[in-house]
């Protein structure tokens, strides 16, 4: 079996983000990048389904992203990963999400696919669309934020839960599908020392767009952004204090009808 | 890569029970076994034997990211990796290096190495212990004392530094020889009420009639001296890495919580004083990191290494002393409990000018190597 599971790498949770002085994106110096932690549970489900089919199936990680993701792609590999495509090309500089759709579909279709799983959204940008539109382009069903997965023996098929509202919704779809990964799926393994250096002799292909066959950038025009923008400063802070917490009640009460005009 | 994998896997595992292991002074199996899930036994084996065939600088930076969250766990690996497989791996004939090798790199077993006595310390040619060859066999007598990792139930064997005869010189003739954990006559009892490393496995070892075959002998006869010399050597890396990655942490600790905590209206690290401090700490980290990764670096070039080991194991140990002596400063009255780390950094420290050679011995290599008592 062929397990795909895509990887974005992006800024580590705890990194401050400042956005660089042209308003075209972050500065990323003294920036921790990482995998994308919602991919790490599509990377962990991925071992697993092929250390349980233990048949010989292959796990290929699949990014599109810039030079600087190879980092995150070996500690995929030093996780377990068999392999990867890195479709890299200095045209994907500012992509949006159908972009990298179409440049996925294409490394995917060409490398050929049992299952792919992804994370949910990727946490610097929670877009979440990635996993929809390759769905689409590739013409396989896509069960999204799952919680727990598992494999038909004839591998056909398979059954997952998503988190929902108050409960879990059960779902079954045939394969091949797109599965987008949440957390409580699993525990993410550690790349440990060994996978680290078995990880150094395992094969990155590097794609170009050229070599997926694609002469124009897709998607350009659909979307753009415009400027990059930090978060407005809050505003002054005011404490309503009285003597008794009934007066600074009222008198907050007042503030925010006549000043404030909220109620 | 390496790095962030053990800091992850050590902010995720060891430091939710570090307060509580360090408490109850007790080792824990468990996160033992988890550590060599990582494959952090046997890091600079070659793979041949079940290693990671990495470099003595990965080997440092490990035992560094581990040491910054928690003193014990990494003397655990750095215990493992210099002086329990260091010796069998570098002088270990091919059959030990099969027998036991494998073993000690998956982590399901831990060796140690006995060469402390009650009586020899610094002084290590001071050594009591014997072993006699009689019958083909080695029969070992004596004791040893604060040695790490040989008494849990994953300690399956010691290297023992023993006198083994006469040099014609009139010396002791000094040998390592392999004796098995549960070996009649030997018994590992651990000791307790440490102030440092308390979630570390520390025992001390006695041997009466001691019998193991000839053939455990590691190495040659009469090399025992050299190969404990060389282990040291080695073992200085590590322990200059704990040193600076207790010192990283700390330092850590102390600028998170002097950039939260406010007195007169102002976080603590604002000011000068604290903030001098703090700038002191990140500067001589950065040095004791500078001139560690270099002494690796000679290590692992294959180049004459002793001096800046020693330099490095007495600089790294001084910085962290300095660091978490200031970092408690910077906490104040909560630097003081336990809730809050910083004071088990304050004292796990303690051990780096203590253990693998004292501060003193390093000063004495280190003057040694640049001639002051002459050629």
């Amino acid at each position: 079996m062929k397990i795909i599971v895509l990887l974005k790498r992006v800024p580590d949770t705890e990194a401050k983000i400042l956005i660089n002085q042209e308003g075209t994106g972050i500065r990323e110096d003294g920036v921790k990048f990482v995998i994308n932690p919602h991919d790490e549970y599509g990377i962990e489900e991925g071992l697993k389904l092929r250390e349980k089919l233990a048949d010989g199936s292959k796990v290929t990680v699949v990014c599109a992203g810039p030079e600087e993701a190879t980092e995150a792609i070996r500690t995929a590999l030093a996780m377990g990963a068999d392999d990867a495509v890195h479709v890299c090309d200095p045209k994907l500089a500012d992509p949006n999400p159908f972009t990298v759709s179409e440049v996925l579909a294409k490394a995917i279709q060409a490398e050929g696919f049992d299952v792919i799983f992804c994370g949910k959204q990727a946490i610097d940008d929670d877009l979440a669309q990635v996993q929809s539109i390759l769905a689409e382009k590739l013409d396989i069903p896509q069960v999204n934020n799952a919680t727990a997965f598992e494999m038909a023996a004839d591998c056909r098929s398979a059954k997952l839960s998503r988190r929902i509202e108050g409960g879990d919704e059960k779902i079954e779809t045939s394969m091949p599908a797109i599965i987008s990964c949440d957390k409580g799926l699993n525990e993410p393994r550690y790349a440990s020392l060994p996978g680290i250096m078995k990880a150094k002799k395992k094969e990155i292909r590097k794609k170009s767009l050229a070599d997926l066959g694609i002469a124009e950038v897709p998607g350009t025009g659909r979307s753009r952004v415009l400027k990059w923008l930090p978060l407005p400063k809050g505003g002054e802070c005011r404490i309503v204090a009285a003597e008794e917490t009934v007066d600074a009640v009222r008198e907050l009460a007042r503030l925010l009808r006549e000043e404030a005009k909220v109620i | 890569m390496l790095r962030n994998s053990i800091r992850d896997f050590a902010e995720s595992e060891i430091l939710p029970k570090a307060i509580e292991l360090d408490e109850k002074e007790e080792f824990s199996i468990e996160l033992t076994r988890k550590m060599a899930g990582m494959g952090l036994f046997g890091i600079t084996v070659s793979e041949e034997y079940g290693g990671s065939g990495m470099d003595y600088l990965s080997y440092c930076i490990a035992v560094e990211e581990l040491a910054r969250v928690d003193g014990s766990h990494s003397a655990t690996v750095a215990a493992g990796n210099s002086l329990g497989i260091g010796p069998i791996n570098y002088y270990g004939s091919e059959k030990q290096k099969k027998e036991w090798l494998p073993k000690l790199c998956s982590g399901e077993i831990l060796a140690s190495f006995g060469l402390t006595e009650p009586d020899a310390g610094s002084d290590a040619g001071a050594s009591k212990t014997t072993a006699k060859l009689e019958n083909g066999e080695w029969v070992v007598d004596g004791s040893k004392i604060f040695i790490t990792n040989s008494t849990s139930e994953l300690s399956a064997i010691c290297t023992v530094q023993a006198v083994t005869g006469q040099r014609s010189d009139g010396r002791k003739e000094m040998s390592c020889i392999l004796v098995p954990n549960g070996t009649p006559g030997f018994e590992a009892r651990k000791m307790t009420g440490k102030m440092m490393w308390r979630a570390s496995d520390t025992g001390e070892l006695f041997f009466d009639n001691c019998r193991v075959p000839e053939e455990n002998l590691l190495g040659k006869r009469g090399e025992g001296f050299r190969q404990m010399l060389e282990t040291l050597d080695n073992g200085r890396l590590a322990i200059a890495a704990m040193g600076l990655g207790g010192a990283q942490g700390a330092f850590e600790l102390a600028l998170k919580y002097g950039r939260e905590r406010e007195q007169f209206g102002k976080p603590v690290a604002s000011f000068q004083a604290n903030a001098f401090k703090l700038a002191d700490m990140a500067t001589t980290i950065e040095a004791a990191r500078c001139m560690l990764y270099k002494a690796c670096a000679l290590k692992d070039a294959g180049k004459p290494f002793s001096k800046i080991a020693a330099m490095a194991k007495l600089y790294c140990a001084e910085v962290m002393g300095a660091v978490v002596d200031n970092a408690v400063q910077i906490f104040g009255g909560y630097g003081l409990m336990k809730e809050y780390h910083i004071e088990r950094f304050f004292r796990d420290y303690k051990l780096l000018t203590i253990g693998e050679g004292t501060s003193e011995v390093q000063r004495i290599v280190i003057s040694r190597h640049i001639g002051c008592y002459g050629d």
